[in-house]
């Protein structure tokens, strides 16, 4: 492990995969196959979401398991704003990345106490209490979930409700968070993050304030993860307390984990990998997570790095 | 009142103790073999439907309790061998990526055997009844269950504390290279409290299924009870998991059944009712972050 390089090549290849994302809604729709857009702006919601948590996990070295509760508190404070009159995205979403900052503040400060399978399991436990109080909240829908009536207000004549206009507003998203975790990464405070990831005490030692360090990196992933959770109840129409149960905080880890851990562009690859093989697979068979399941131990035991790793190797083998 | 809170204590003793059937295997998979086995709640699925299976076609539930601990003791044999035993050196995120891969095949698995639905398991006619004690009347088959599991929880400690094969397991948990070079075969010693561990939770899965549904998932609402109870107990610590099955089971049953009733005396009636679940869903994990707060290496640390 080192410090995280990104090479020319993948930046190049990332400029290639934007432009084929810029142009997929107008594909799809010269094809008639509307439908896929949809499907594509949940793939880039789940992108953004196992981004932020790839740089806890990844960058900070927290494995945190109770993220897809900071993704269900941005969703839920989207749908009870706009119920209460606040439909424009400018104060919506804002909102919601605020809240799940505050949110992974107080988490943030009472769990980096423990560290190892402790921190692991004290994360949990919050996102699970806090799965049960919304379920219990009769007021905000409790197992229902809380609907949202219409897509939030952009302005400037960008109708959100058309969904290419949405999957665009969502690949803005994805892409100022990819530009802002690269930015962070590169700079001072990734550098400290990183060295605590390799070894806390010697940066202790330094003199570094490694907590605070660590709760800042936790904060913005909570933060990200709110704005993933604003676009997702815009999408699905709907902020429900499964978003938050401890199998969607796994389904986000197992998205890193696939990805590749502490690569830039790991926690999209792993998501757009994920939610893709579903897709085609729950085309061809209704039992399609058993395959799902067999492509991931496939994955664990000859991509111990991910696909990210496994993208490297190949480029590293076929330059020499 | 007394008579409630009695007969809950008694429902928390019974969750408690096939809690603990669960917790002890995951508690020595994990300390000893330093590994996350997220698969582990998939055992105590197939188990409560091997069970199911097996009473329907033979109608005797003794035969089924016992075809299901001893198939399940095989399929995690056989799981260890295929599969886990690769996962041993690797790093915890790469065994919650395979682990996890494992519940999914599993469910699905179960799915293409058994369907959809939820399969009946019918608990044995004469103990359908309930029986007195102490003044009170109590189902006969939960306090068959309390019986079960305390005879199985001694037999596990008799066996870690008094045994040979104890004794290695002991010395694998507090320090695993230690015990390696002191001549224990420790690629064998894992097998075996595998194929323990799964045994216990085919026990847990074919005894509660009367009581619950037996239906794919099952092993996933009980899997993070069974974490918080080793962190809470100290992981790799069998007393500690015993320990902390019975604080988990005892306060989240009483929780549920008194925690609402008591709100009502203090708030107002509608916010007692959308309150009080909720506090006794919270009140675990509540008391597993207090634990872990004063204590980060549980009530019973095993790596002393």
């Amino acid at each position: 492990m080192s410090f995280y390089v990104e090479s020319r090549r993948r930046r190049y290849a990332a400029s290639v995969v934007l432009a084929g994302l810029a142009a997929f809604p107008l594909l799809a729709q010269a094809l008639d196959q509307g439908f896929y857009v949809s499907l594509m702006s949940r793939v880039l919601i789940y992108a953004l979401a196992a981004t932020s948590l790839n740089l806890v996990l990844g960058f900070g070295g927290m494995v945190s398991f109770g993220h897809a509760a900071f993704v269900g508190l941005g969703a839920y404070t989207v749908a009870l704003l706009t119920s209460a009159g606040a439909v424009s995205a400018w104060v919506a979403w804002p909102a919601a990345v605020a809240v799940s900052a505050l949110a992974a503040l107080f988490v943030g400060a009472v769990s980096l106490r423990t560290r190892g399978v402790y921190f692991i399991m004290i994360t949990l436990a919050f996102a699970q209490m806090l799965y049960y109080l919304i379920v219990s909240l009769k007021t905000w829908g409790g197992d229902d979930g809380l609907p949202l009536a219409a897509r939030n207000i952009l302005g400037a004549g960008i109708d959100l409700k058309d969904d290419a206009n949405f999957y665009y507003a969502v690949l803005a998203c994805l892409v100022a968070t990819l530009l802002l975790v690269g930015r962070l990464i590169r700079s001072r405070f990734g550098r400290v993050i990183q060295g605590i990831r390799e070894n806390e005490a010697r940066m202790e030692a330094i003199g570094y304030p490694v907590f605070g360090y660590k709760l800042a990196c936790f904060t913005i992933g909570g933060a990200l993860a709110g704005l993933a959770g604003a676009l997702l109840v815009n999408q699905t129409g709907l902020a429900s307390p499964n978003q938050m149960f401890w199998t969607q905080s796994g389904m986000l880890l197992v998205m890193v984990v696939l990805g590749g851990v502490g690569s830039l562009y790991g926690g999209a690859l792993g998501a757009a990998a994920l939610l893709i093989l579903e897709e085609v697979l729950s085309g061809y068979t209704i039992h399609w997570q058993l395959g799902v399941g067999a492509v991931l131990l496939t994955v664990v035991f000859l991509a111990p790095h991910g696909l990210a790793g496994l993208a490297t190797v190949v480029a590293r083998k076929r330059h020499g | 009142m007394t008579q409630l809170v009695l007969e809950q204590a008694l429902n928390g003793l019974q969750f408690g103790l096939m809690l603990f059937l669960l917790a002890a295997g995951l508690t020595l998979v994990f300390g000893i073999m330093d590994m996350i086995n997220l698969a582990h709640g998939s055992l105590y699925m197939v188990g409560a439907y091997i069970a199911a299976s097996v009473a329907e076609q033979s109608g005797s539930f003794v035969l089924a309790v016992i075809v299901a601990v001893g198939a399940t003791a095989i399929i995690g044999a056989l799981l260890e061998l295929a599969v886990l035993r690769r996962l041993y050196r690797r790093d915890h995120l790469s065994q919650v990526l395979a682990t996890f891969a494992l519940i999914l095949v599993s469910n699905e698995a179960v799915r293409m055997i058994w369907g959809d639905q939820p399969v009946m398991l019918a608990m044995p006619e004469a103990l359908s009844g309930p029986v007195e004690i102490g003044g009170f009347m109590y189902p006969a088959y939960r306090l068959l269950i309390v019986v079960v599991g305390v005879v199985a929880a001694a037999s596990l400690y008799l066996l870690v504390a008094k045994t040979r094969l104890g004794m290695w397991v002991r010395a694998g948990a507090s320090n695993r290279e230690m015990a390696q070079a002191m001549g224990v075969d420790v690629r064998r010693l894992f097998t075996i409290v595998f194929a323990i561990g799964a045994a216990l939770c085919a026990l847990a899965g074919a005894l509660l299924g009367p009581l619950l549904a037996v239906q794919v998932g099952m092993g996933e609402s009980i899997l993070i009870l069974a974490f918080v109870v080793i962190v809470i107990g100290g992981i790799g610590s069998v007393r500690g998991a015993l320990v902390g099955s019975l604080i988990v089971g005892v306060s989240d049953t009483l929780g549920r059944a008194l925690l609402p009733t008591l709100l009502r005396e203090i708030v107002p009636l509608e916010i007692a009712a959308s309150l009080g679940p909720a506090l006794a869903s919270i009140l675990i994990y509540l008391l597993m972050a207090t634990i872990l707060f004063w204590r980060p290496e549980g009530l019973f640390p095993a790596r002393a």
